[in-house]
């Protein structure tokens, strides 16, 4: 029996937890602070002075709404694979007993456990010798990988909560399949499936590694902030985009989270 | 008039497993029946025939004179009480209650008013509002049977649908299962592996055993004419008596059984006895004999003194209560 009374931790180890959460979290300030600077060709602390100009000139810049367009669309779109693709794939698994489930399981999973320098290289070698040119699809290919095992992931957990007889019990009052999916299955999922979007959604739209394999000539909005980075002047609009980038991303991060948390693990969080 | 359900020369092999083997049963509309036997024997993959999530490897099934040769589930007039209720935990009750209707494109208005009146008969008038996380097993067992119900099917299917209730509510649920069969005049199938319950509300029961029937009949039938040892065995405690000690009683070289309440404890004749162990059951107490080897169970009233253990005691029992069985 462990008793609640001993569990406050000492001082130091408060001390050595804030550390390393300021650690973790205080460089992210930073950047944030950055985009607020008057400096526009080295980052210089303290800040000379601040100013609101690099929103208006980041929003002037063709080539930012550009790299964000583009960055949008591929994970709206890839999102969508995912969700189909994980979906389809996550039902089959949990509902049915195949030859070599189990490997067909691993192999949707490992994707997101192989490196992405990996799966970069090995897409882009793919559409080298099958002589496809770079394009909005081969960005969207590369990010479904990934997209699809956390849908995958997170729909294939509900599953198994979702109890096998709801699905024969809504057969046996007249339901076709369609029907049993619409009326029993989608409901029971579609936080799930929201989750797992959401997810794939945050994951597609900060990706920079596959991304540099499939790309070609076109930039998404990370590796736009990336070569942005090396230029010399107005260095703060790459901070305003990133601020903006943050925002993004956490917001649906946050949404997934809220909505699973009575149970289910946020699953393949870490790619 | 058709068989509610007919099985012909039925055979649902899963591999190498028979869970079902060349199997014949006729079930007569109106009829409340029962499927009883252990698990694994093969009762629920009978019942799951007729829902039709299983498909018969060989062999024929008709409900009602009509062929089930791939209809789906959601093609039979038969509904289902699943043994954990099934009941859908992201609609309300009474959405849940009028699913099969909604499903069948039947108003907004007229289902819930139909799923109104079905929860009034399994005796929860006003539950529709709640959601099934809300209510106790025993509600969630009046919803199932409300949801099925509603439907007005021809034939309905009920898996261990007491299982899972307390004592009290089970014999409650008893009453009322006979009562609703009556009333509605459905074809009630029931699965069960509690012979209490089996011959307490079945009009008439199947005994499985290893995916055959052992036996069907009347619930009297089965009790005291067992036709074989297992049959004796599982329903009920019956004391199986071997065929050396039947032939010195009855000169006849078969098995027998004898039921504990034939055995009474006698001053004279008989036969003697020790007395080995009693189990108080409130309303009686049941004694365990050795009978120059041979186990028996004896049934002693309330109110007669009940042997120690070690004690001597004459017993005798009425030559007809010894049933001889047919088969092995």
């Amino acid at each position: 029996m462990r008793s609640d009374r001993n569990t406050r931790a000492p001082v130091s180890l408060k001390i050595a937890a804030a550390g390393g959460l300021l650690f973790m979290h205080l460089p992210i300030l930073l950047i944030f602070a950055y985009a607020f600077t008057t400096e526009e060709k080295s980052y210089q602390w303290p800040l000379p002075g601040l100013t609101l100009k690099w929103f208006a000139v980041t929003w002037n810049r063709p080539d930012v709404w550009q790299a964000l367009g583009l960055s949008v669309r591929v994970a709206i779109v890839s999102t969508l694979i995912a969700v189909v693709l994980g979906t389809l794939c996550a039902g089959a698994i949990s509902r049915s007993k195949f030859f070599g489930r189990e490997t067909i399981s691993l192999l949707v999973i490992l994707p997101i456990a192989l490196p992405g320098i990996i799966t970069g290289i090995a897409l882009r070698s793919a559409f080298n010798l099958a002589d496809i040119p770079y394009s909005f699809w081969t960005i969207v290919l590369g990010h479904a990988t990934f997209c699809v095992v956390v849908v995958y992931n997170n729909a294939v957990a509900r599953f198994r909560r979702t109890s096998g007889s709801l699905v024969e019990a809504s057969m046996d009052l007249g339901a076709d399949a369609f029907q049993t999916f619409r009326h029993v299955i989608l409901p029971n999922i579609a936080t799930a499936l929201l989750a797992g979007g959401m997810l794939a959604f945050a994951l597609s739209f900060d990706e920079v590694i596959v991304t540099t394999f499939t790309a070609g000539q076109q930039s998404t909005l990370p590796i736009w902030m990336l070569e942005e980075l090396v230029r010399p002047h107005q260095r703060p609009v790459t901070n305003v985009v990133a601020l903006v980038v943050v925002m993004v991303t956490v917001l649906p991060i946050l949404g997934a989270y809220y909505l699973t948390r009575d149970g289910d693990q946020i699953a393949g969080h870490g790619k | 008039m058709p068989s509610a359900v007919l099985f012909s020369k039925i055979s649902r092999h899963f591999g190498a497993v028979r869970a079902i083997d060349d199997l014949d049963l006729e079930i007569a509309p109106g009829e409340f029946f029962a499927m009883l036997g252990p698990s694994g024997s093969g009762k629920t993959t009978c019942l799951r025939l007729i829902a039709g999530f299983e498909q018969p490897t060989s062999g024929h099934l008709e409900i009602f004179g009509e062929t089930m040769e791939g209809v789906p589930p959601y093609r039979r007039n038969v509904n289902t009480v699943f043994q954990d209720y099934a009941l859908f935990p992201h609609m309300n009750i009474a959405e849940n209650v009028a699913y099969g209707l909604m499903i069948r494109g039947v108003g907004k208005a007229e289902r819930l008013r139909a799923a109104g009146e079905a929860l009034e008969m399994v005796q929860l008038p006003g539950y529709g509002a709640r959601r099934p996380g809300q209510l106790s097993g025993g509600q969630r067992q009046r919803v199932a049977l409300a949801r099925a119900l509603v439907n007005k099917p021809k034939v309905l299917l009920l898996d261990e649908p007491l299982g899972a209730l307390d004592l009290k509510l089970r014999e409650q649920m008893q009453e009322e299962l006979k009562v609703l069969q009556r009333t509605l005049d459905i074809t009630f199938v029931f699965v069960t592996h509690d012979q209490g319950e089996a011959l307490s509300m079945a009009d008439r029961v199947a005994v499985f055993s290893d995916g055959k029937i052992m036996q069907v009949g009347t619930p009297q039938d089965i009790y005291q004419k067992p036709r074989s040892r297992f049959v004796a065995d599982f329903v009920g405690s019956s004391n199986v008596l071997p065929p050396d000690f039947v032939e010195t009683l009855t000169g006849l070289s078969l098995w027998a059984s004898l039921r504990p309440e034939a055995i009474t404890i006698t001053d004279q004749g008989g036969y003697e006895a020790q007395a080995i162990s009693q189990s108080y059951l409130g309303g009686s107490t049941r004694l365990g004999l050795s009978l120059n080897g041979l186990r028996l169970n004896a049934v002693v009233p309330a109110g007669k003194p009940v042997p120690e253990s070690g004690e001597t005691v004459r017993i005798d029992w009425d030559r007809n209560a010894l049933h001889l069985m047919e088969a092995s």
